[in-house]
């Protein structure tokens, strides 16, 4: 199941993945995080402080990202270090009643680099929301058996 | 407002401490949307040799973030929370967080730059777990970049 360090070379896919995100989903990332930001739940707070609307916790997009990696990798814990920068926010309209996704984030990743020493992988992320990315330099890095 | 650029090089020693529960790892798992079963249920996360249920990889940012709390909110800061936007963030495990530790935070302000009317500041915590007796051992290094954005930002 899990990937083995010799069966990878660099620029393989690790896979894609969907996210869908509602603003409910903002409130239960809000109360497991404790970042009550108004500006990721309230919609004239954050049109108050010039943003377009409500937007997604950056944690919330790189801490759902990465578990493209962490199912990839069989272990969690084989995640050693994850950076990325935040560029764009992730707009979530009010779909609340309709079953519909507020908002839709794909993920996908390839083997970036490969260091034997330490038998690691470097997962680079690609995050895209609405045409573009909204996270740069989302890199995970992975210890394989 | 203006953000005191003498934060530079200022640290917060470790205060509460965070006791991690498995509860608050499952919730935090769903939470990210995260269904790995190492996070939820205790005999997968011992058979792939954990002692407990294994945080995900964002985890620590409830306690970096927690340390973090104590800059923004020092009076001496000069910092606006409803203009802080993250810019950039990381965390380096030293060894995975998992449920049962009992972690405590420094937290260190490596950056201060003027940015327009307002700053980016880089914060660093370091997390550690409390060992038996006096000890403890480090968990996690988290770093993390905010933009307090100026007037008109």
């Amino acid at each position: 199941m899990s990937p083995t360090f010799e069966e990878l070379s660099v620029g393989q896919d690790i896979g894609s993945r969907s996210i869908e995100v509602t603003r409910q989903d903002l409130v239960k990332y809000a109360g497991a995080s404790g970042d009550f930001n108004p500006i990721h739940w309230n919609e004239a707070f954050a049109t108050g402080v010039e943003l377009p609307g409500v937007i997604a916790h950056g944690m919330f997009t790189m801490g759902a990202a990465v578990e493209l990696v962490s199912d990839w990798a069989g272990d969690p814990a084989a995640v050693v270090d994850y950076q990325t920068r935040f560029t764009k926010p992730v707009l979530v309209t009010d779909t609340t009643g309709t079953g519909d996704a507020g908002a839709v984030i794909d993920v996908s990743g390839a083997v970036g680099a490969l260091d034997a020493d330490v038998r690691t992988a470097r997962v680079d992320l690609t995050v895209v929301f609405d045409g573009q990315k909204v996270l740069v330099k989302a890199q995970a890095l992975v210890r394989l058996a | 407002m203006t953000i005191n650029p003498d934060l530079q090089g200022r640290s917060y020693p470790a205060a509460e401490v965070y006791d991690v529960g498995r509860e608050k790892i499952r919730e935090f798992a769903r939470a990210v949307k995260a269904t790995h079963p190492a996070h939820f249920d205790v005999d997968a996360a011992r058979g792939l040799g954990h002692p407990d249920l294994v945080a995900p990889p964002t985890f620590a940012i409830i306690i970096a973030q927690r340390a973090d709390a104590q800059l923004i909110e020092d009076p001496e800061a000069g910092i606006d929370f409803s203009r802080v936007v993250h810019a950039d963030q990381r965390f380096t495990h030293h060894r995975p967080i998992f449920a049962g530790d009992r972690l405590v935070a420094e937290l260190h302000v490596d950056g201060v730059r003027a940015m327009g009317g307002g700053a980016m500041i880089t914060t660093r915590s370091e997390i550690f777990a409390l060992k038996d007796g006096d000890g403890r051992e480090p968990v996690s290094t988290t770093k993390s970049s905010i933009l307090v954005r100026g007037e008109g930002q």
